[in-house]
């Protein structure tokens, strides 16, 4: 299911250093360290409240940490300028909890805004762009749909197209299956993989769903809200088995009793 | 409800107090008070145990439950081992779920009276935070301005289009309404006193000036403050609890470029227009008092007013509508861009940026008050 990945040759993509997470004198999680390489299926996992979705928000900028650092390749995202950190966005693509698709447009222009900005493309290129990034997920013939005429699953796709309108290097998914059916989280799990193999892009997802965890996941980090840290990282499959914390496999095993 | 939920409780010879639950317990008819039965409970000191008898429970929910939690809490204080054998077992798994999860340590917060010097030292830094903000909030507005006039800036042009009929065409039917009424009632204040000394003609001089030079602009920019001010809080509000504006930082826009620059450029463009009109229709309003009620004509009415104002009045208020344009479009996008995350921070924020915008403009209106008087405008 990750084929393709050897991870003996996978080289660093994002480093997490030492990071504080914290609101004021509230710290949510502290001493965070581990590496997404090239080409992982990155799964942030945690219980409700854990901090997960809010770990992403770091990753991609939105909040400051308030210690330590993130690396994309060696470039030091968080201590870096405007003009680099503009440039570092450029290549991450996200797909927000509630797909965060600006209301005011079409689908179409979701999309052809990015390409508007960051490339050369013509009025009719970019149209043509748009179009094929919206059948890549399924949504052929949608352009000029508005985000509130469809319907929740569709958002979501339509936020993964718009994500994916620059070819991004690392993709970030904040709860991609929230508020789908198991059958569209299903398709969605598959869309990332393959999205993944052919774009050969890093992916990074937040989510509580075992069965996604295992269907896509190679790496993970488990956020524990009680000790406030990191407990375990690694692919999930391996943390199911060998995981010295109980409570990870207490996790990965939606809390059944392991068999002796 | 012929029979409404009861308690007794007997003393076996054992030392055991037994608690007979009796008829229907609901939560509409009210839990029984247990008061008498907690003092039993936490005066003697000599029960063993405490049993339940249910046979005569006709029918239970979640009062029961209730009232067993407060017991089993008294009891558990007091180290009485509680016997639920005799109580229906929906109830005994109900209580064994109430208490499967201990509470966390931490999690009850803990209600504490703030002392009055905490309450100001707490309030003060709240206003000092906020004042922050606002001057963080201007600072980067004036960048995002610079921007625009080195032609750098980035927004949707239709987007621009789109506010300016927002907030130009379509306030037209209320900006009449008001400042009609605004021109009738200063006529009407006007007249009666000026009839007195038969100087009725000066109501003309008195609404044409008060219009121009200040009500035209305060009230368009009232209206405006109620009416776009809210919209804009609401709008970038609900953007930001959808992570719309999320998208805008991680896509490499700057919001304040995307969404608020035409914002404050739609209300610059607008109001003065909105504010001409204002004028012109409150000089209607008094004209049409003058003309019903002092006898006198249009054309004498007309041109009194145009001999009362001068082209410097009209352009001080025009300017002065501009002025509160960009204080209404910046106070909204700026409660709008604060708000929370939840539905009802958005109605917050509309709120606030309506009372932001109002108490800017009265504030501006009495710097302009000043600096025009010094300047002999």
């Amino acid at each position: 299911m990750v084929a393709g990945i050897n991870p003996n040759d996978a080289s660093p993509h994002i480093t997490v250093r030492d990071l504080t997470m914290a609101f004021g004198s509230f710290v949510l999680m502290r001493d965070l360290s581990f590496t997404v390489n090239h080409g992982d299926v990155f799964i942030i996992m945690g219980g409700s409240g854990s901090g997960k979705s809010t770990l992403l928000r770091h990753m991609i900028g939105l909040i400051e940490p308030a210690k330590g650092n993130i690396f994309y390749g060696d470039e030091n995202f968080t201590k870096a300028d405007f003009e680099q950190r503009q440039e570092l966005l450029r290549r991450m693509g996200v797909l927000f909890q509630t797909g965060g698709l600006w209301s005011s447009m079409t689908l179409a222009e979701n999309i052809g805004m990015l390409l508007e900005e960051y490339t050369d493309l013509t009025p009719a290129e970019i149209r043509e762009v748009a179009s094929l990034k919206l059948a890549l997920v399924g949504l052929k013939g949608f352009e000029d749909y508005y985000p509130s005429q469809i319907s929740g699953g569709m958002q979501k796709r339509a936020g993964l197209a718009r994500a994916m309108a620059l070819d991004p290097e690392v993709l970030f998914f904040d709860e991609p299956s929230a508020g789908l059916d198991p059958i569209s989280s299903r398709l969605l799990d598959d869309l990332i993989l393959e999205l993944r193999d052919s774009l050969g892009a890093t992916v990074v997802v937040v989510t509580h769903e075992l069965a996604s965890i295992f269907t896509i996941g190679n790496n993970s980090v488990f956020l524990d809200p009680d000790t406030k840290t990191m407990t375990a990282s690694g692919d999930p499959k391996e943390l199911l088995a060998h995981c010295p914390d109980p409570k990870v496999r207490a996790f990965l095993r939606r809390g059944e009793k392991e068999e002796s | 409800m012929s029979d409404p939920g009861r308690l007794s409780f007997t003393q076996a010879q054992d030392g055991t107090l037994v608690i007979r639950l009796v008829g229907v317990w609901s939560l509409r008819s009210g839990i029984p008070s247990a008061t008498d039965l907690q003092d039993q409970v936490a005066s003697a000191g000599s029960w063993r145990r405490v049993a339940f008898d249910a046979h005569e429970l006709t029918s239970w929910d979640s009062s029961v439950v209730t009232f067993l939690v407060k017991i089993s809490e008294l009891c558990r204080q007091r180290e009485i081992p509680i016997d639920r054998d005799g109580l229906p077992v929906g109830v005994q798994k109900l209580l064994a779920l109430a208490e499967a999860v201990p509470e966390r340590k931490g999690a009850r917060r803990e209600v504490t009276e703030a002392s009055f010097f905490e309450r100001v030292g707490t309030g003060a830094l709240g206003l000092a935070g906020s004042g922050k903000e606002m001057l963080a909030f201007l600072g980067e507005m004036t960048v995002t301005f610079f921007a625009l006039v080195r032609l750098k800036a980035r927004y949707r042009t239709s987007d621009l289009f789109l506010l300016m009929q927002e907030c130009g065409a379509q306030a037209l039917p209320i900006v009449t309404l008001i400042s009609f009424l605004v021109g009738v009632i200063l006529a009407f204040v006007g007249a009666v006193q000026l009839k007195q000394f038969g100087a009725q003609i000066y109501v003309a001089d008195l609404v044409g000036i008060a219009m121009i030079r200040e009500m035209g602009a305060m009230m368009t920019g009232i209206i405006m403050a109620g009416r776009t001010g809210a919209a804009f809080a609401a709008q970038l509000g609900t953007m930001k609890v959808t992570q719309e504006v999320d998208a805008f930082t991680t896509a490499g826009f700057s919001p304040l470029e995307f969404l608020v620059l035409p914002r404050v450029m739609a209300l610059i463009l607008m109001m003065p227009l909105l504010c001409l009109y204002a004028d012109f229709v409150g000089v209607i309003g008094g004209a049409v008092i003058g003309v019903a009620m002092l006898d006198l004509s249009w054309t004498t009415y007309f041109h009194e007013t145009a001999n009362a104002i001068s082209l410097t009045d009209l352009f001080g208020g025009v300017f002065k509508a501009s002025v509160y344009g960009v204080l209404i479009a910046l106070s909204g996008c700026l409660r709008g861009l604060q708000c929370g995350n939840s539905s009802s921070a958005v109605g917050d924020a509309a709120t606030s940026a309506v009372v932001t915008g109002i108490v800017a403009i009265v504030v501006a209106c009495g710097i302009f008050a000043v600096v025009f008087y010094v300047l002999g405008i």
